[in-house]
């Protein structure tokens, strides 16, 4: 397996606060790498750095290439997309239009089979396409992003908290499709603090803490790890309240 | 009162309504993609309008020779931008937008000042002229500024509307002008006369609507225009680059601007400064719409018109006053009825 994504060294800073310290990281093709921590560990300010959000001290590279130099929009022609934390989904357009939009840059035969995919991948989606996004429920949000983000065809998915604020069930689904994904070829990063969850579906998972790495490994030795039994698994539903 | 007075003035009013209602719909757009609270609208009406009469009069614009060095400018500025990784592809199409689209309208310009085109040709070059004007103004002045606060680009908006002001005085002098009128036929509805201008108005101010709805409702690029306005952070992970957009609205605002000026110069004399205040009522009609909602911009622009007619045949000392004065109960309407909002980060 060839690297896809390898961060090397990173520091991203809020004014003076640095909210991520030294982190490195890879994620290879075909792969998917969870990052699990508390509320404020700097998961999401590392991902929207990776995407080019906030500026990033250190290095990232995507297919061999330095990302330094790209806007998030180049980032994002490479094959590189984030699902943000707040899904940024446009309200007040309906669901087909934001989804054609997640097309923006690709053919419009591209676009049409997007349709196709994602359409299979959410039928419910499919049921609301001339509905608002601003008014389509919490779980069918997630599933717009999620589908919005697939039509540009991306390599690598970055997805934030897809299960914040879900139900049970509908975690479920999310958590499956990201399996599914995998098989079809893409590589997924999930942050989440939903840590159980997150660890049965991810290879690896890397552990933050108060802004740095604390631990990384395979997911399924992370998940029986005694320390992160202790503060993520056990308490994960407080942790996450 | 006289129902001939009464519908004589509803006419006027509704004519500049029309004309209001479209520089008040470009400056929603412009403020919804870009943050900018657009000043400078009224420097395209007037250059839009003095272009249009000067090439009608045979004399060659200065705005032309203006649209070249700003396209100049932005080539540079783009060139600069893209020093670290020189694309030819993207090099060909800054220099074909900002050199030759600019020079191209500029020698068809001098030709056409030589040659006395009818009143058609005078209008689309115009209208081509001002556009080039608008697409280099969001490069040199705007886009640099995207990511800073409303408050700093509402100021470089001031500083841009003086400077242009300030080259509008250069290029046609303190006199005013007026051009050609587009249609002459008129004809007589009772005791209303609807004048060949008046119908162009009219019909020029509903197709440009139903145009652009059409552009927004349908298009790819409408669309995107439209996430942009919506949620600028989620256009941008769909890669929809906020300079395109902005591209898009200042192209768009430009050329709407200089339409209006082209239509009420046959109408009414234009001086370099007057498309200030013209400006400034579809700003009113903006405002009362709250800087997002369009239709409520369009029915206010109708009510600045029609309350301007009125105002200007009872107490024409005041027209202005009254005019200006209707957003005060506007302002305090909305700041009672509106929770505070912060300002936008990005």
């Amino acid at each position: 397996m060839s690297t896809l994504l390898e961060v090397t060294d990173a520091h991203v800073s809020y004014g003076k606060v640095e909210a991520v310290r030294s982190v490195s990281l890879t994620v290879a093709e075909n792969e998917i790498v969870t990052i699990i921590g508390a509320n404020g560990a700097g998961k999401t300010t590392l991902l929207s750095a990776i995407m080019g959000v906030f500026p990033l001290k250190g290095r990232v590279s995507f297919l061999g290439e330095d990302l330094a130099r790209y806007e998030i929009e180049d980032r994002v022609a490479r094959g590189l997309c984030l699902v943000p934390e707040h899904r940024e989904l446009f309200a007040s357009m309906n669901v087909e239009d934001n989804l054609q939009l997640g097309a923006f840059r690709m053919s419009k035969a591209h676009a049409a089979r997007g349709f196709e995919h994602v359409y299979t991948l959410f039928p419910k989606l499919k049921e609301r396409r001339k509905q608002l996004a601003g008014t389509l429920s919490g779980g069918e949000q997630q599933m717009l992003a999620m589908g919005r983000a697939l039509m540009g065809a991306p390599k690598m998915l970055m997805l934030d908290e897809p299960s914040l604020g879900l139900a049970p069930i509908i975690v479920a689904g999310i958590f499956e499709i990201v399996a599914k994904l995998r098989e079809e070829g893409v590589s997924v990063l999930l942050v989440e603090q939903n840590a159980k969850a997150a660890l049965k579906v991810a290879d690896r998972a890397y552990v933050m803490e108060l802004g740095e790495f604390v631990l990384n490994g395979k997911a399924s030795e992370i998940a029986t790890d005694q320390r992160v039994a202790a503060s993520y698994l056990g308490f994960a539903e407080a942790a996450a309240s | 009162m006289n129902t001939t007075i009464l519908l004589f003035l509803l006419q006027d009013g509704i004519t500049n309504g029309a004309i209001y209602a479209l520089l008040g719909l470009a400056l929603v757009l412009v403020f919804a993609v870009t943050r900018v609270i657009l000043i400078p609208q009224g420097e395209f009406v007037t250059y839009g309008a003095l272009t249009y009469a000067s090439l009608a009069a045979g004399r060659m614009p200065g705005t032309a020779k203006l649209a070249v060095v700003m396209g100049l400018i932005a080539f540079a500025f783009d060139l600069y931008a893209m020093r670290k990784t020189l694309h030819v592809p993207k090099i060909a199409r800054t220099f074909g937008l900002n050199m030759v689209f600019p020079v191209i309208v500029l020698l068809a310009s001098l030709w056409a000042a030589d040659q006395r085109m009818p009143a058609g040709v005078s209008l689309v070059l115009s209208l081509l002229i001002v556009a080039s004007i608008g697409l280099s103004l969001y490069r040199i002045v705007f886009q640099p500024l995207a990511h800073t606060s409303v408050l700093v680009l509402l100021i470089a908006s001031v500083g841009v509307h003086l400077a242009l002001q300030g080259l509008g005085l250069l290029f046609f002098g303190a006199e005013g002008q007026r051009g050609p009128t587009l249609l002459t036929a008129s004809a007589t509805l009772g005791s209303l006369r609807f004048t060949g201008q008046g119908m162009a108005v009219y019909g020029i101010t509903i197709a440009f609507i139903v145009g652009l709805w059409l552009f927004f409702g349908l298009t790819l690029y409408g669309k995107a225009l439209r996430a942009t306005a919506v949620n600028r952070l989620g256009a941008r992970l769909v890669g929809i680059r906020t300079t395109l957009s902005g591209q898009i609205a200042f192209l768009l605002a430009s050329t709407i601007g200089a339409l209006s000026g082209i239509l009420i110069v046959p109408i009414t004399t234009l001086y370099y400064d007057t498309g200030f205040l013209i400006g400034l009522k579809g700003f009113i009609a903006a405002i009362i719409g709250g800087l997002i909602s369009y239709p409520l911009t369009a029915v206010a622009a109708l009510v600045v018109g029609i309350v301007e007619a009125f105002s200007s045949f009872y107490a024409s000392n005041f027209k202005e006053v009254i005019v200006f004065t209707l957003l005060i109960p506007v302002l305090l309407l909305r700041s009672l009825a509106a929770p505070a909002v912060e300002e936008e980060k990005d």
